[in-house]
């Protein structure tokens, strides 16, 4: 028979401990939990979160209902326990139940504390405790404007920025001439206060509230100096207390909290308690890292494994909401055996202050950046000595040099020392996640084990123990897949798409095991692509993979409007299509009109529902001056005018072009034809460029003259102008069938290689079949402006399904 | 809150957006796959990229102009961007597929 372990407070220190115990023991008891809230255990520091709608309530659940059923607990929510019967070892609740324990654990969490002022029994005065209070706050504030939060610490400030929020007018009441006294000192309290009153907070500084106005529901609040203020919700957030009714009414010895000892066990055999209720050497802890360290040693009772036990804890704090870093931690108030450091920039709304005891730092705060905040967390855990290097503790590496390193101090970190407070993630389950499951960066470490995933304050810490286990840059050599949705790389993608004949992204998907179902931007488009080229024929286009510029076949502009570049073959146009082009400009109003570097002209500044019409209008090709695809080719002036031209260059660009536009490509693809040596068209710096020589044609690869320069190799000489179209077509065909998808020809080719570019295409046998496929491709491409302007159903996406004046939604 | 009539569900294409104006406001529909339809503002906070022309994956959409991943159900952008776009409530006739978005007036007269 498996022993009974019953839980009273499905909470965050309770249920963290019945997670630690499930690692270390999972089949070792029948575990019944009582929770009196209606829901299952939810992150109670993201309720901040919620109320300034940075989170939904839905993403703060920790545990749903699914997990208690997996493990086997019997949950029982809504249930209050309201007897424990300490003799017959037995518990039960107002609703009737009860269940036997072998082990107990009482984690009942506190109590907001509420001023027991006149008219605190009013509708609309409230605490910050729990989801309820949360949606009483979403809930008041769509009806009424004013409200007043009565303290200015942690949990006040956080309240009053999600009132905010909610677009309600906020005065914080503190009793203290300034705010988080118990986590600042007064420089750094003056900043925050200033900073958020510039975000809209109100403050009413050292008054003192002595009746809440009103009839049944509350109209304001009044001071001790005789000052009122309106309100039409009060928010109480002065403290709160443990909640030991329970444990009180059952012999459980109490003090302020339950009393346990460095084991957590109360006066009571079998009877342990954690959490905000519990009061260990005289202190009740209001935060969650010391918590879970609590219930560690509670859960390895149970599971006997070894424990020295639980000897308190240093914490931490700092303000998750709005928007201004703060941190504080330790003992930083200065006395007569304390001397500090500090810097203090107004300007910037930067401070820093280190306190020290013999030699030792004992506290610190923080403002403005934060960013020290892990490594001096960990010297006053530490208790270090840094006697002669005060100055370089304060301002970290930038001024001694000396200072460790982050990944150092990981190193010096025990196994089990928490990195996560908030989740509770010791250093060794992240170490194991990186090493075991792989993970290479901080998301990826949230994402399997929380770690930094609720107030985010670890992160620096998260990522130096990424440092520490993969080395400097993070580089030990994890596999990367084409993107995040695989481990799979460009030529296994390929390869399968070959062999097992798949012919849609789902499908490449759901075989190759996509980590997300739908996979993401980058390999959505990709995949895409190459299901394009392996089968031209079989492979149908998938419209909604495709980036916006070639979905909607114009170039997306910061703005959201469009840019469109009608097709002029090798740069030359006519006056006839001059003047259509100009037509349409004036008609549809462009803003822009301007020659592209690749000597085409681009209409900027197009609405997308235009677009079809322009392009009716326009009755020319689409340009692709957007697309991964040929974009342009560039031309000289050539044999046809120029002095030193020895061959047409325009000629010889005008059938490049033609030959090739629309063809899809890894990445954008541009060429260029010059006369002469000479080079006007700039061809050595084109992906494929061509140079006419005296008798012939020099072809030019991979050369790029985009973010990184680089000219282009020299492939070969021909001498007839079907040898150039010959191997322009081979040389296209091979990049796109072994280039990755968004890969220029600059780095295909110096990934690949020349020479093995070279051997690719050597063989006249080799380069005809290469460009068998290009054709076979080439043939079934279509215009799509055509298509779009035929296909009504296509012309329609163009448009907005609705358009409609505020006045006739409004009448 | 305002119901209003915007069209028909047959008039998007899964895994597509269409725009919907508003007086000033902007709304972006999806169709994800499956059919479900989520409306939020097609601004993104990042620099007001036009959400409906991203890359929709499962409920989530890809600005189109920086690559930021917002989730269409509650409007959060993902980690390790942040920020969050207003998300409209949708109401679709089963049996007609007409569609309807609820707004609430505020916003309309607010934008
Ligand atoms: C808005 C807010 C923001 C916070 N922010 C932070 C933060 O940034 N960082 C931080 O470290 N901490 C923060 N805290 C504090 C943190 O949430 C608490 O320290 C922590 O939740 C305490 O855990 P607990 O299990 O002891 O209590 P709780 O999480 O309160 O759980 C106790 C549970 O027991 C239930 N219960 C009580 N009595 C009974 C009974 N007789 N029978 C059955 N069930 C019962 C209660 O309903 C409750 O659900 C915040 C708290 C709030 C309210
Ligand atoms: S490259 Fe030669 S042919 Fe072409 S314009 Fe220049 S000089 Fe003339
Ligand atoms: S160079 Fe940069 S800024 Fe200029 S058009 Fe190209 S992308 Fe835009
Ligand atoms: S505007 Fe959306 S990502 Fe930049």
């Amino acid at each position: 028979m498996k022993k009974k372990l019953v839980l009273i407070g499905n909470g965050m220190a309770g249920v963290n401990c019945i997670e630690q115990l499930l690692k270390l023991a999972p089949s070792r008891y029948d575990i019944t939990i009582f929770g009196s809230e209606p829901h299952p255990n939810y992150n109670r520091i993201l309720l901040s979160s919620v109320l300034a709608g940075d989170a939904d309530m839905k993403d703060i659940v920790i545990n749903d209902w699914s997990w208690y059923e997996e493990n086997h607990i019997t949950l029982h929510t809504g249930q209050t326990v309201n007897a424990i019967d300490t003799q017959r070892k037995l518990v039960s609740t107002d609703g009737g139940i009860s269940v036997p324990y072998d082990e107990l654990i009482i984690a009942t969490g506190s109590l907001p504390f509420m001023l027991p002022l006149p008219g605190a029994d009013k509708e609309g005065v409230i605490a910050f405790r729990d989801i309820k209070d949360c949606e009483t706050m979403i809930e008041t504030a769509k009806k009424y404007k004013k409200a007043i939060v009565i303290g200015g610490g942690l949990l006040g400030l956080e309240a009053a920025r999600g009132l905010l929020n909610l677009n309600m007018e906020v005065s914080v009441v503190h009793i203290n001439p300034y705010l988080m006294e118990r986590q600042l000192d007064q420089t750094a309290a003056i900043m925050l206060q200033r900073e958020l009153e510039q975000q809209g907070m109100k403050f009413l500084l050292a008054k003192n509230t002595e009746q809440i106005l009103g009839k049944k529901r509350v109209t304001g609040v009044r001071f001790t100096d005789g000052h009122e203020e309106q309100a039409d919700l009060v928010v109480m957030a002065v403290g709160i207390r443990p909640n030991i009714a329970l444990a009180k009414s059952s012999g459980v010895e109490i003090n302020r909290g339950i009393v346990v000892n460095d084991f957590m066990e109360t006066n009571i055999p079998n009877v342990y308690s954690v959490g905000e209720c519990a009061e260990h050497r005289g202190i009740a802890y209001g935060l969650v890292a010391p918590l879970y360290e609590q219930g560690a040693v509670i859960a390895k009772r149970l599971a006997a494994v070894e424990t020295e036990g639980y000897h308190g804890s240093v914490v931490s704090t700092k303000l998750k909401v709005s928007g201004v870093d703060v941190f504080s931690a330790g003992d930083f108030t200065d006395s007569t055996d304390t001397r500090s450091i500090r810097l203090q920039d107004d300007l910037a709304g930067l401070y820093k202050k280190i306190v020290l005891r013999n030699g030792k730092v004992v506290g610190a705060v923080l403002f403005g950046d934060i960013s020290d905040g892990s490594r001096l967390f960990k010297m006053i855990r530490a208790g270090e000595d840094v006697t002669g290097k005060e100055q370089e503790t304060l301002l970290g590496a930038a001024v001694g040099g000396s200072a460790k390193s982050g990944a150092d101090m990981v190193a010096s970190m025990s196994d089990d020392e928490i990195v996560c407070g908030c989740n509770g993630v010791s250093k060794g389950a992240i170490v194991s996640a990186i090493n075991d499951k792989g993970c290479a960066s901080v998301n990826d470490i949230k994402a399997c084990t929380k770690a930094s995933g609720s107030c985010g304050g670890c992160k620096p810490l998260v990522a130096d123990v990424l440092t520490y286990v993969l080395g400097a840059d993070g580089v030990k050599t994890v596999k990367e897949g084409i993107c995040g949705c695989t481990t799979l790389g460009r030529d296994e993608v390929v390869e399968a798409i070959r062999s097992m004949e798949l012919t849609t992204s789902k499908e490449v998907m759901n075989v190759l095991e996509w980590s997300n179902p739908e996979g993401c931007s980058k390999c959505r488009p990709a995949l895409n692509y190459y299901l394009g080229m392996v089968w031209p024929e079989e492979h149908e286009e998938e419209r909604e993979s495709r980036f916006v510029n070639e979905r909607n076949h114009a170039n997306i502009q910061k703005d959201g409007t469009y840019s469109v570049v009608p097709r002029m073959y090798g740069g030359v146009t006519t006056p006839e299509d001059l003047q259509r082009i100009a037509t349409v400009a004036v008609k549809y109003n462009v803003p822009l009109v301007k020659l592209t570097g690749g000597q085409r002209i681009d209409l900027l500044g197009v609405k997308k529902e235009d677009l079809p019409k322009m392009w009716s209008d326009l009755d020319m090709p689409s340009g692709y001056a957007y697309g991964k695809a040929l974009r342009t080719v560039k031309t000289c002036v050539g044999s046809s005018f120029c002095r030193f031209g020895t061959q047409d260059s325009i000629g010889m660009g005008i059938e490049l072009e033609k030959r090739f536009e629309r063809l899809n490509t890894p990445a954008k693809v541009k060429m260029a034809v010059s006369g002469c040596p000479r080079n006007c068209a700039e061809s050595t710096i084109k992906d494929f460029g061509v140079v006419a020589i005296d008798g012939g044609w020099e072809l030019h690869v991979g050369g790029n003259g985009g973010t990184k320069l680089r000219a282009t190799d020299l492939l070969c000489k021909v001498k007839t102008e079907e040898e150039v179209l010959e191997w322009s077509g081979a040389y296209l065909q091979h990049y796109r069938e072994t280039g990755k998808y968004g890969e220029r020809t600059s780095e295909w080719i110096e990934r690949v290689g020349l020479d093995t570019v070279k051997a690719a295409l050597d063989k006249k046998e080799d380069r005809d079949a290469l460009n068998d496929r290009i054709d076979k491709t080439l043939s079934l491409m279509q215009d799509p402006w055509k298509e779009i302007i035929e296909e009504q159903e296509l012309n329609a996406t163009f448009v907005p399904i609705v358009s409609e004046t505020t006045e006739s939604v409004l009448k | 809150m305002k119901r209003i009539h915007i069209g028909n569900i047959t008039e998007i294409n899964e895994k597509r957006a269409r725009v919907v104006n508003i007086g000033s406001l902007e709304i972006a529909i999806f169709k994800l796959t499956g059919g479900a339809l989520k409306a939020i503002e097609n601004r993104c906070p990042h620099k007001a990229g036009k959400l409906s022309e991203g890359i929709v994956c499962d409920h989530h959409v890809f600005c189109p102009l920086h690559d930021w991943k917002i989730d269409l159900e509650d409007g959060l952008v993902q980690a390790p961007d942040d920020g969050c776009v207003t998300t409209f409530q949708t109401e679709v006739d089963e049996a007609s597929g007409e569609v309807w978005l609820h707004i609430e007036e505020e916003r309309i007269l607010a934008s």
